[in-house]
């Protein structure tokens, strides 16, 4: 068949709202947070560094890891969900 | 024992073990050589991504970069991370439900293209020999400065090693000696890196330590004292950084030996899930490099800026030797002076030192220098290992099984297999002993050219249905004649004009790639627009990779 099914749309469709979601936080904290609002963050502080500082060059990576953690759970729970999980 | 009995012995060691594993995973099966048989779990999966993405120049040379760099040092730390999360969200899960060999045979199938198929290997060979040849000079290098052998002999020695691995076992003998290879160069990158930060702070953490209050104040000052700019302060404009982080983010997500190494593992969950993991494996070594960096220039700066030169500690006469530091006493005084005007500063400092150095500057153990030399090594084969790979897939199963001869039999596929990577491994050789001039640049090339060819061609492939074989080709074609053209412009063509005044809105050639990237999408999406849409099939195979089962 040439069209998907509801059901294989309807998890299309929740997957790229993930997607949205996780990568607008990925680029917050390392685009924003990291380089665009880089001067305006290091007023604050967060312990011995300066808050843009630290996103720069520990913040983000850190949200980097967390980011594809949350996926991986978010992702296992929908493909059980919508029955496309493989085992 | 002394330090060359060590770094003999453990370099020796470890060694012995690569070889070991690699007698005892022999591939057996194209698909063994290819992708390890696909059975390899996801943690083994994460460790051994982890140590082909880290190069011999994450290991050396990147916390010394970053110490010069100071806050500008995270185009590195973000670009060479944040696109594991483009590749675990946007491309590994689907790649690895379409379940094929090679980027380049995706590529292919999914634009029923001969062409685009062509243009994939043409990229995947160009980009893994330029990221090779440095890899072999990295392993020459750490073997003429820890072990007082030649350049050359350390390269050939390297070359022996890879050859007996690659060669006999394919990934299923790379996988695993990558985990090995894993191990050794983050123990070896942890143990300096934590005695520093407990002799500098009192904290074992070097993440934590080198956020202790008034330390990266301290530096600051000490910057500013001496006429260099804050530690903390940015140098570059912001948009170049913008797009030397996103030109590197995307490169990673781009790159064919990286990719590749999710097509190993059992099932699509499997390949999110240790993408996870390499990045945390990974990230343990990058969050690490900065410390390193605020930690090694502080010390450094205090020790020897007003020292006098007679009372230099040990390890700066040692690695003086080397001429990885540098002292010309211009006013004849004893003093060294240490500052940012060339033309009163008497002092030269590689920025390997940074990290080859810290073992001793921490007055820690003969055997700490004898691992750093072997973490070195890990950290330079597991990548050339990866890329070899790449090559000889490339060659013997998009170029010879995909077009030259499709009717030779799987045993004989094997066997080209190997010739392949064997062939790969004296030419990569070659060009380890004898460096193209261009290599330091090309680094720069490889990443600028996966992104803006493989990613959005990859990219497009799975998220949009109606992106056809014309415009995903007019798209790479547009995003790399783009990219290469701007990099060569200002690397040959024009190479007085290669500043900030002089590029297009200030990007330079390192973050051009992102351009690239968006050339290509704008091109991909107006052709295909003014033609027709893919076949049938081809929209039902991609409905197919969208979901998992």
């Amino acid at each position: 068949m040439s069209h998907p099914t509801d059901n294989a749309r309807a998890y299309w469709r929740r997957n790229l709202t993930y997607l949205a979601i996780l990568l607008s936080i990925w680029f917050i904290a390392s685009f924003g947070a990291g380089i665009l609002f880089v001067d305006w963050l290091d007023q604050f502080r967060i312990g011995g560094f300066k808050l843009g500082f630290w996103f720069a060059q520990q913040g983000s990576i850190l949200t980097f890891v967390v980011l594809i953690f949350v996926y991986v759970r978010l992702m296992n729970k929908l493909d059980r969900r919508f029955d496309v999980h493989e085992d | 024992m002394d330090i060359q009995a060590w770094t003999f012995l453990i370099v020796g060691l470890s060694f012995a073990l690569y070889i070991g594993i690699a007698i005892r995973s022999r591939a057996g099966s194209t698909h063994e050589f290819y992708v390890a048989g696909g059975g390899v779990s996801p943690l083994a999966n994460g460790m051994a991504t982890a140590a082909d993405w880290m190069s011999a120049a994450s290991f050396i040379s990147m916390a010394g970069l970053i110490s010069f760099m100071g806050r500008d040092g995270a185009v590195y730390l973000m670009g060479w991370t944040g696109g594991y999360v483009l590749l675990a969200l946007l491309l590994a899960p689907y790649l690895r439900k379409f379940g094929k060999f090679t980027v380049p045979a995706f590529v292919g199938d999914r634009y029923y293209s001969h062409t685009a198929r062509m243009v994939a290997v043409v990229c995947a060979l160009f980009i893994s020999f330029i990221y090779v040849a440095g890899q072999m000079r990295g392993v020459g290098i750490v073997f003429s400065r820890f072990l007082n052998v030649d350049i050359e002999i350390g390269v050939v020695i390297g070359m022996v090693i890879v050859f007996l691995y690659a060669v006999m076992g394919g990934m299923k003998g790379i996988t695993y000696t990558q985990v090995a290879q894993y191990c050794v160069l983050i123990f070896a990158y942890m143990v300096p890196a934590i005695f520093i930060s407990i002799m500098l702070t009192d904290n074992p953490v070097p993440q934590i330590g080198f956020g202790s209050p008034g330390l990266i104040d301290k530096l600051d000052g000490l910057s500013v004292e001496l006429g260099f700019a804050a530690y903390t302060s940015g140098q570059r404009h912001w948009l170049d950084v913008f797009a030397i982080t996103a030109a590197l983010m995307l490169g990673t997500a781009g790159l064919p030996h990286v990719i590749v190494r999710f097509f190993t593992v059992p099932k699509v969950r499997d390949a999110r899930i240790s993408a996870g993991y390499a990045l945390l494996f990974i990230a343990v070594l990058y969050t690490t490099a900065p410390a390193v960096a605020v930690f090694a220039r502080t010390n450094l700066i205090e020790t020897v800026s007003g020292m006098r030169y007679d009372q230099a500690p040990a390890w700066f006469t040692n690695w003086e030797k080397t001429r990885l530091i540098q002292f010309t006493d211009k006013d004849d005084d004893g003093i060294v002076r240490y500052t940012a005007d060339p033309a009163t500063n008497e002092l030269q400092i590689d920025r390997d030192i940074m990290v080859l150095a810290n073992p001793e500057i921490a007055a820690l153990p003969a055997w700490v220098i004898g691992l750093v030399a072997a973490g070195g090594l890990a950290a330079a084969l597991s990548t050339a290992a990866g890329l070899l790979l790449v090559i000889s897939t490339s060659v013997s199963h998009d170029l010879i099984k995909g077009t030259i001869r499709p009717g030779i039999s799987e045993k004989a596929e094997l066997r080209w297999a190997r010739v392949a990577a064997g062939g790969a491994v004296i030419l990569a050789g070659y060009f380890g002993v004898n460096p193209p001039g261009f290599v330091a640049q090309t680094v720069a090339f490889a990443f600028g050219l996966a992104a803006a060819s493989f990613f959005p061609a990859i990219l497009l492939g799975i998220f949009s249905k109606r992106m056809n074989a014309e415009g995903a080709i007019s798209g790479m074609i547009a995003g790399l004649l783009f990219t290469a053209g701007y990099i060569i412009w200002f690397t040959y063509a024009d190479p007085t004009s290669n500043n900030p005044e002089g590029w297009w809105f200030g990007i330079s050639p390192e973050g051009i790639g992102f351009v690239g990237m968006l050339v290509n999408m704008a091109v991909a999406f107006a052709i295909s627009a003014k033609t027709p849409p893919p076949e049938p099939h081809i929209q039902e195979m991609v409905e197919r990779i969208r979901v998992p089962r």
